[in-house]
């Protein structure tokens, strides 16, 4: 079984978001990327599935810059068997369906049997590309997947909505899914790991490379501009004072002032 | 402009946020003639009248028994046959869990524009502009479509009032929402242990964070949560440290929240968890740690133990609300 895991570079989670000085770009200078954090438990979950059938690959691709090869070669290090960069240069502009798009010819390229990827990335928090993908395959696709089971071709897959609720799904193979949190918990690479991902094999190819009509890639879906969250306003913060004092003043403001009570 | 607003339900109930959309739809469609809505699931059509006076004259119903469970292919086939009947402009939904599911999959197959949990939203020639939080709530894009035919656009709950337009009559007229390839079963929708709303849905929340030390503690935030009517949340301290179930987190890899009350009890503030609940309207701290950074985005805080602050907390609000 060919096991394709989809994974997107995205700025650490401590990092500051700055943006450029005429607000069009977010400033990219000195930010520390990551494999998107949903993406890990895709990784996971696709090294789980393939040491529970005994074989299979595992190929960790990327739609990006050159920047991305170093986590994909992460990925490799965590136990995938083979890189794929499809490179964006050129086509940064492009939105989420293009994205989708190109990524759906390097699946079908690929020829794989089941695809992992993030419920979403945590950049653009769009929650996109999975399932875009998935539609332009004609395939069925679960997001938000907190538990995997395949017997056969046949996944049994939970899917957590609202309200601690769970859907429940039997989806036939080929398929995306898009991993959650509680999924699993993603193994750290070993240090024989680590040294072995460097010479394992690592395509790059470009979207043509693929077939994917460039043409085709205008985004429809644009961002214009950029700006910070208001600013709040500086809050009334109480200390030192008897406990019960400070709380009658809290809730005469949450009355009174806010009038949330 | 011509709008559809794909309304939810579950269980035969409409979702409350689903007025939102339709107050939204009313505003960008001007007219009753260029709203309608499209309900899907087993009884449609005789929950179509409850939406009268909310904008719309036609709402487009897919009503059979095999619709009884949301699935992603028999309901995307609905929303569709919907957009072949009416040829909206845009299509409104809600960020919701269903809406996130349906929306990609219709916008990719109409190859279409699609700008989801918008805070604000506004016609442009055919298409829409709006503002959306990116970077977990660090900053805010501004969006638009361009050059498509179709646009499909969530927006996200709690954001916009929900106002019955007191036009629109709301006339179910049928479509149908063709079965799936089978490739996909929705076996069960299993119920959640709790009553009270999500914590995306939620108009407050009060949440616990490491100092809560243990699950058990985290009694005296239902406590206040029963009181205030309020749903428990944690932060990821609280969660890793198995105090609290991974569906109540709030945060980057948690949920994010957006209600009208956050109350935050023994939690820092790290820069993932107030990506996830910044844009509560207002934030009330309680820490011991006068130096923490959830001070500085609260509205009102209380530097003390929260051990003592809540059980006090819990006893004023219920005197001022029996």
């Amino acid at each position: 079984m060919k096991i394709l895991v989809l994974i997107k570079q995205t700025p650490d989670t401590e990092a500051k978001i700055r943006l450029s000085s005429d607000n069009k770009t977010i400033e990219q200078g000195d930010v520390k990327f990551i494999i998107n954090p949903y993406d890990e438990f895709a990784i996971e979950e696709a090294l789980k599935l393939k040491e529970k059938l005994g074989a299979g690959e595992v190929v960790i691709a990327s739609f990006g810059g050159d920047s991305a090869k170093e986590l994909i070669v992460k990925g490799l290090a965590m136990g995938g068997d083979r890189g794929l960069l499809i490179s964006s240069a050129g086509l940064e502009g492009t939105d989420s369906l293009g994205i989708a798009k190109v990524l759906a010819n390097a699946i079908k390229e690929e020829k794989a049997d089941l695809v992992f990827c993030g419920k979403q990335a945590i950049d653009d928090d769009n929650m996109h590309v999975g399932t875009m993908t998935a539609e332009i395959l004609g395939w069925p696709h679960v997001n938000v997947v907190t538990k995997f089971e395949l017997t056969g071709t046949t996944a049994r897959v939970e899917r957590e909505i609202e309200g601690g609720q769970v859907e429940v799904y039997d989806v036939t193979l080929p398929a995306i899914f898009g991993a959650h949190k509680a999924l699993n918990t993603p193994r750290y690479a070993s240090l024989p790991g680590i040294m072995k991902a460097k010479k394992k094999p690592f395509d790059i190819k470009t979207p043509a490379d693929i077939k994917v009509d460039v043409g085709s890639l205008k985004a429809k879906s644009i961002i214009t501009g950029y700006k910070y969250p208001p600013e709040k306003p500086k809050g009334k913060v109480f200390a030192g004072e008897p406990v019960e004092a400070m709380v009658d003043k809290v809730v005469k403001l949450l009355r009174e002032e806010a009038k949330i009570i | 402009m011509k709008v559809l607003v794909f309304i939810e339900q579950r269980d035969g109930k409409i979702k409350s946020s689903a007025h939102e959309a339709l107050t939204v739809g009313t505003k960008l469609a001007g007219s009753p003639d260029n709203l309608a809505a499209v309900l899907i699931g087993s009884g449609a059509a005789a929950l179509a009248p409850q939406l009268a006076g909310w904008g719309a004259n036609i709402i487009f119903t897919a009503d059979s028994a095999d619709l009884a469970l949301y699935n992603i292919q028999s309901y995307a086939n609905g929303v569709d046959a919907a957009i072949k009947a009416f040829t909206p402009d845009v299509v409104l939904g809600v960020a919701s869990p269903m809406g996130r599911d349906l929306f990609p999959r219709l916008a990719a197959r109409f190859d279409a524009s699609i700008l989801t949990d918008l805070t604000s939203i506004e016609a442009s020639g055919s298409g829409i502009t709006g503002t959306k939080p990116m970077y977990s709530g660090k900053c805010i894009a501004d969006v638009a479509s361009a050059g498509a035919k179709i646009t499909f656009a969530t927006v996200r709950q709690n954001v916009f009032p929900a106002n019955k337009a007191g036009s629109g009559t709301a006339t179910s007229t049928p479509v149908t929402a063709a079965a799936g390839d089978g490739k996909i079963r929705t076996i069960e929708i299993r119920k959640g242990k709790s009553a009270k709303p999500d914590l995306t849905e939620a108009s407050v929340i009060i949440s616990g964070g490491r100092a809560m030390g243990n699950s058990d503690n985290f009694k005296i935030l239902t406590e206040c949560a029963d009181v205030i009517g309020a749903t428990v949340g944690a932060s990821r301290a609280a969660v890793d440290s198995g105090y609290a179930s991974h569906d109540m987190q709030v945060g980057q890899t948690g949920k994010t929240v957006n209600p009208n009350l956050y109350i935050a009890c023994g939690i820092s503030g790290s820069i993932q968890h107030m990506a996830g609940m910044r844009t509560s309207k207002v934030i009330v701290a309680v820490n011991t740690d006068k130096d923490a950074p959830i001070f500085g985005i609260a509205s009102y805080g209380i530097v003390g133990d929260l051990f003592q602050v809540v059980p006090l907390l819990t006893a004023r609000f219920k005197a001022l609300l029996k």
